[in-house]
C-alpha cells in the first residue's frame, strides 16, 4: 500500500516514507484502528468530491431540459453525442478554436517550462559561478511575489506588441517559471552525481552538451511532472485569458464561459457538454498522474 | 580565426609558438583554441543557462508589476492614453468609493468563511486517514480528484446546482423543510455558495499536505500519552495540532495569498459585477472591470497596487506571528 506511493525510481523519496515504514513494522500498536464511523465520513468526502463530477456527465448526456427535472436524473442519458454536435456548431463559444487554442498554449508552455527550468535548475545545482546564491534566492523571491497583480500593464505590454487579441498574448509571458526553476533544482541535487558530470567534462563535453546527454535524461521523472503541471495550470487559466483574449479567438475556459454568459436561455445540457470536454483532458491526466503528484504534495513540492 | 578566437588575450601571445616545437605549430593553435573555448564555456554557460529565466521574468512579471505603480499616478485610459500625471488622485478616489470597501468586505468575508472550515475539515480527513484504513490511496486519490479538475466548468456546475428554482441543492434541503434559498441574490448566501466552492477544490488538497506532515509525527508520542489516560481527542488537540503548527502556518499563507486573488468561481457565478449589488465582487473582480471594461487603466491600477500591498502585509504578518509562535 506504502509503496505504490513512491514515486518512480530517481524521484525525490517522499518525506513521509520512512516514518509510515517504521509505524508498519511496529504492528498493531501506535497507529489507531479505522472504526466504521472512519470509514462513513471518508466515503461521504469521495462522494462529495465525485458527485459534481458525475452530476455533469449525466446533464451532459440528456437534453436541455433534464437539469431541472425532478426527481432529478442520476443516471446518464442518450444524448452525449447529438450535445457534442451541437457545442461544435455553436456559432459564439467556438469551441473548435478554444480547444485547438487550449491545447498549443498548454503543450508549448509545459515545454518550453521545462527546458527553461531544467537549464536554469542545473545550473544553479551544478555549476559554479559568482553570484549564484544571489540568483538561487532571487527565483525563490520570485515565487512569493504575486505577479498577477501587475495584469493591467501586462495587457498594455500586449497592446504595445500588437498581441491583443492573439494566442502569443497567453504563450509568451508565462514561458519561465520560478516553481519550476526550484523545482529542478531541488531534483538536480538529489539525482544527479557530481563524479558524473566530470566524467563527461573529463571526455571534453560542453556545458551544454552536458546538460542535453547527462542531465536530462537523468532529469525525466520531474520533466514529467513539471510538464503535466504547468500544462494543467495553463489549460486551467481563466483570469488572464479573458482579459486578453476576445470570445472570437477563445481558450476552452473562455468558450465554456462564454456558453455560460448567454443568460437569457440557459442551456445546461450545452454548458454542461462543454464542461465535460473542457474537464476530460485533466481527468486522464488525474489517472496517468495521480499516484506521483500525491507524493509530490504530500512531500511540500507543490505549493 | 585564431585572430578572432582569441579575442581577449593580450598581445604578447604572438610569441608563444617559441613555447612549442615549430613543427606542431598548427596543433598547439588547436590546442589553445580549445582551452579557450573551455574556458569562455566555464565562464559564459551558467549565466547564459540562467538568463532566459530572469529576463523574461523581468519583463513579463517585474515589469508590469512596478509599471502598475506608475500608471496609477496617472490618469490612464485605454482609449486616451496617458492623460497627464495626477498624482495620488487615484488614491484618493479609491478611498471614497463604496465599491472598493465593498470588494475588501467581499474578498475577507468570503476568505473566512472559506478558509477556517475548509483547513479544519482538511485536518480531520487527515486524521482520518493516518489511521490504519484499507483501500488508503482509493481515498487518497479521491480527496485528490477536484484539485484536478476544471475550475472554470466545476463553477458552472456548482452555479446550477445553488440555483434558486431547479437547484439540486434546494431541491435537498426542501426534504428538510428549508424554503428555496436566493443563493446568488443575497450577500452571506452568495458566499457560502462561492465558500463551497472554493473548499471543494482544495479540502482535500489540504488534508494531503496534513497527513504528510501527521506522519512524520514520532509515534512515541501518541503511545506515551496513551500510557498517561491521554484520549484520543486530547491526543489531537495537545500532540497533533500543536506538532503541525509550521504546516498550518504555510497552508494559510497559501490560502490567504490564493484568497485575496479570488475571481473565477464568482466570476462564473455572476458576472464580473460579482451580483446585483456588487454583494459577492471581490476586489480582483473590482480590478478587472474597471481596467477591462470601463478601461479605466489608472484607476484599475490603484486598486491593484493596494491589493498587492495587502497581500504583502498579510503574508508579511502571518510569518512575523508565526515566528512569534515559534519563539514563545
Amino acid at each position: 500500500m506504502t509503496t505504490t506511493l513512491t514515486p518512480p525510481k530517481g524521484t525525490a523519496p517522499a518525506a513521509p516514507q520512512p516514518a509510515e515504514k517504521k509505524r508498519k513494522n511496529k504492528g498493531s500498536t501506535g497507529v489507531p484502528e479505522a472504526t466504521p464511523l472512519t470509514y462513513i465520513g471518508l466515503s461521504l468526502t469521495v462522494l462529495l468530491s465525485f458527485f459534481p463530477l458525475w452530476w455533469m456527465f449525466v446533464v451532459a448526456t440528456r437534453d436541455s431540459a433534464a437539469a431541472s427535472a425532478r426527481p432529478p436524473y442520476m443516471w446518464p442519458g442518450g444524448n452525449f453525442l447529438d450535445n457534442l454536435e451541437r457545442l461544435f456548431a455553436n456559432t459564439s463559444a467556438n469551441f473548435t478554436l478554444g480547444l485547438i487554442n487550449s491545447a498549443v498554449s498548454a503543450t508549448v508552455l509545459a515545454l518550453s517550462v521545462v527546458f527553461f527550468s531544467s537549464l536554469a535548475g542545473f545550473a544553479l545545482a551544478k555549476l559554479r559561478f559568482k553570484g549564484r546564491n544571489a540568483a538561487a534566492v532571487g527565483v525563490v523571491l520570485t515565487m512569493a511575489v504575486p505577479v498577477q497583480m501587475g495584469i493591467i500593464p501586462l495587457l498594455m505590454l500586449m497592446e504595445w506588441f500588437g498581441w491583443r487579441g492573439q494566442i502569443i498574448a497567453i504563450i509568451v509571458p508565462f514561458m519561465v517559471s520560478g516553481f519550476g526553476v526550484f523545482m529542478m533544482r531541488q531534483y538536480c541535487v538529489q539525482a544527479i552525481p557530481d563524479e558524473l558530470l566530470e566524467a563527461a567534462r573529463m571526455d571534453g563535453c560542453s556545458t551544454f552538451r552536458i546538460y542535453w546527454s547527462v542531465v536530462l535524461p537523468a532529469l525525466r521523472p520531474a520533466m514529467v511532472v513539471l510538464g503535466l503541471l504547468t500544462f494543467m495550470t495553463q489549460w486551467n487559466e481563466f483570469t488572464w485569458a479573458l482579459a486578453v483574449l476576445t470570445p472570437a479567438n477563445p481558450t476552452v475556459q473562455i468558450a465554456i464561459n462564454q456558453l455560460n454568459q448567454s443568460a437569457y436561455s440557459r442551456d445546461f445540457a450545452l454548458m454542461f457538454t462543454g464542461s465535460v470536454v473542457a474537464t476530460l483532458p485533466l481527468l486522464i491526466l488525474f489517472f496517468v498522474l495521480g499516484r506521483q503528484l500525491i507524493g509530490r504534495i504530500m512531500e511540500g513540492a507543490i505549493k | 580565426m585564431t585572430l578572432l578566437s582569441h579575442g581577449g588575450a593580450p598581445p604578447g601571445g604572438k610569441e608563444e609558438p617559441v613555447l612549442s616545437p615549430p613543427g606542431n605549430d598548427a596543433n598547439a593553435k588547436r590546442e589553445r583554441r580549445q582551452i579557450f573555448w573551455t574556458r569562455l564555456d566555464l565562464k559564459v554557460s551558467p549565466y547564459l543557462f540562467i538568463s532566459p529565466f530572469f529576463i523574461l521574468f523581468a519583463i513579463f512579471g517585474l515589469f508590469p508589476l512596478v509599471y502598475t505603480v506608475w500608471v496609477s499616478l496617472h490618469d490612464w485610459t485605454l482609449l486616451g492614453g496617458n492623460q497627464g500625471f495626477v498624482g495620488l488622485d487615484n488614491y484618493v478616489r479609491l478611498v471614497q468609493d463604496g465599491k472598493f470597501w465593498n470588494s475588501l468586505y467581499n474578498t475577507f468575508g468570503i476568505f473566512v468563511i472559506a478558509v477556517v472550515p475548509q483547513l479544519l475539515l482538511a485536518m480531520y480527513l487527515a486524521d482520518t486517514l493516518s489511521r490504519k484504513v484499507r483501500a488508503v490511496n482509493f481515498f487518497r486519490m479521491g480527496l485528490l480528484l477536484p484539485y484536478l479538475t476544471s475550475v472554470a466548468a466545476v463553477a458552472i456546475v456548482f452555479s446550477q446546482l445553488f440555483g434558486t428554482q431547479f437547484g439540486l441543492i434546494n431541491y435537498a434541503l426542501g426534504f428538510f423543510g428549508i424554503d428555496p434559498i436566493n443563493w446568488q441574490g443575497g450577500t452571506f448566501s452568495s458566499w457560502v455558495a462561492i465558500a463551497v466552492m472554493v473548499d471543494w477544490r482544495w479540502t482535500g488538497y489540504n488534508a494531503l499536505i496534513y497527513l504528510a506532515a501527521m506522519s512524520a509525527i514520532p509515534r512515541d508520542i501518541y503511545e506515551a500519552a496513551s500510557i498517561d489516560g491521554a484520549s484520543r481527542t486530547r491526543q489531537f488537540w495537545q500532540i497533533t495540532v500543536p506538532m503541525l503548527r509550521p504546516t498550518i502556518i504555510f497552508t494559510v499563507i497559501v490560502s490567504t495569498i490564493g484568497q485575496m486573488q479570488l475571481f473565477t468561481e464568482p466570476v462564473i457565478f455572476g458576472g464580473v459585477a460579482g451580483g446585483t449589488q456588487g454583494q459577492f465582487q471581490t476586489t480582483m473582480m473590482l480590478i478587472f472591470e474597471e481596467a477591462f471594461r470601463f478601461n479605466n487603466y489608472g484607476y484599475g491600477s490603484a486598486i491593484a497596487w493596494t491589493l498587492f500591498m495587502l497581500v504583502v502585509v498579510l503574508s508579511a504578518l502571518n510569518a512575523l506571528l508565526s515566528s512569534r509562535i515559534k519563539g514563545a
